[in-house]
């Protein structure tokens, strides 16, 4: 295979409202089988996805926040979130879930995998991809 | 990488233009489609918001879809050029990548 | 007067060699993804009109994808009014005519009861209703055509 190729996956919308969510996880997962430079972007209701105390015992779905917790296990430590759609929503960082990942190059020290962006460094950013994916 | 953003709701029902429009860098294209043809129009409250950012932007209509939404004897935003599908296609080789605002 | 030819001669071959090189030159290999299923938004027929258009204008169409809703794209018991297009009949025609590759998602698929025969049988359902031309396969199969493709276009709501 050819070097590897920069995917972002956008998502914009919040979970369980529909199902784009939950899909848009499924096929980050297996991206991380392919070696690609993967990396997720949470804008707009986005951010609602990783919103921490997830509970959906009431509404019969599956909560599937947890999944996230996963992603650095599967090598998949880019998560940007966008400064701006967070505010709009009354957010901060400590809103989110903790998401971390161990970083193999540096003893394997824990580090947090969202990194909040603005939303002029997340359209750089954007423009760097070969592949955006939007959910 | 020149990036070509497609928008497919309309301005008044979602706010993808307004994404897309804050994410459309120098050199960067925004094509509009389906509702988001509307956004097209001259004669809307968005119109302006097109026009500030045409010259910076390439944007682009899709004509089929401008058409079918009874809209062909209404003038589009200036600097607006319209496309067929054939240059919905050539648009998407032109720019290096594409990102559609669902 | 031979020279006169001889000189037309590598003057045309140069000009036909130009026109392939470059036509070569500005064919790309698209990859598509359809996340809404058919009718319900125009997603579906603007992928279609897209896909065509790509194909018609020379372009090569690594694969279209089906996710999401999407999937609803690949059953072949949809009867739309005889006078409305028939949106799964003509990705079939399609793929017939390009020998497209047309891959609707099987977890997907399983969530919104999209079948191949294969499928039918290790679910023990009574029957499939994937149409003609359309193949079920993992989600891999999305990644590898964002690997193998110039662009990727999505389409959905």
């Amino acid at each position: 295979m050819s070097e590897a190729k920069k995917f972002m996956f956008l998502n914009r919308k919040a979970p369980y409202g529909s199902v784009y969510a939950l899909e848009s996880l499924e096929v980050v997962l297996i991206s991380a089988a392919f070696e690609q430079d993967v990396s997720l972007a949470f804008v707009d209701d986005g951010i609602y996805q990783l919103v921490d105390n997830q509970k959906t015992d009431d509404i019969g779905m599956k909560n599937f926040s947890g999944a996230y917790k996963a992603l650095g296990d599967f090598e998949i430590t880019k998560l940007y979130v966008e400064k701006e759609s967070l505010e709009e929503r009354g957010l901060t960082i400590d809103s989110l879930m903790p998401l971390v990942y161990e970083d193999e190059d540096d003893d394997w020290e824990e580090k947090p995998s969202i990194k909040i962006v603005s939303r002029e460094e997340l359209a750089g950013i954007m423009e760097e991809q070969n592949i955006v994916l939007s959910f | 990488m020149a990036i070509l953003h497609i928008v497919n709701k309309s301005p008044f029902e979602r706010n993808s233009l307004e994404s897309a429009l804050a994410y459309a860098k120098k050199g960067s294209g925004i094509l509009l489609i389906e509702d988001a043809v509307y956004a097209a129009s001259g004669k809307t409250k968005f119109a302006d918001a097109v026009k500030a950012c045409v010259g910076d932007v390439k944007v682009y209509v899709l004509d089929p879809d401008y058409q079918a939404r009874g809209l062909g004897e209404v003038a589009v935003v200036d600097g607006v050029e319209a496309v067929d599908y054939k240059g919905f296609v050539d648009l998407v080789a032109q720019f290096e990548t594409t990102q559609s605002w669902l | 007067m031979i020279v006169v030819i001889g000189l037309a001669c590598v003057v045309l071959g140069l000009v036909i060699y130009y026109s392939l090189w470059h036509s070569g030159k500005s064919k790309l290999k698209f990859g598509i993804l359809v996340n809404e299923g058919p009718y319900q938004h125009q997603s579906a027929d603007s992928a279609y009109q897209f896909t065509k258009a790509a194909l018609e204008n020379g372009h090569e169409i690594f694969r279209v994808f089906f996710y999401h809703d999407g999937v609803n794209n690949g059953t072949r018991y949809a009867i739309p009014p005889q006078d409305d297009r028939n949106i799964t009949e003509l990705w079939s025609a399609l793929q017939e005519k390009y020998k497209l590759d047309l891959v609707i998602c099987i977890a997907a698929a399983q969530r919104r009861g999209i079948l191949d025969e294969n499928e039918a049988k290790r679910q023990g359902k009574d029957g499939d209703n994937i149409a003609p031309g359309f193949r079920i396969s993992g989600l891999g199969q999305l990644i590898e055509a964002g690997i193998e493709s110039d662009r990727v276009v999505s389409f959905g709501d």
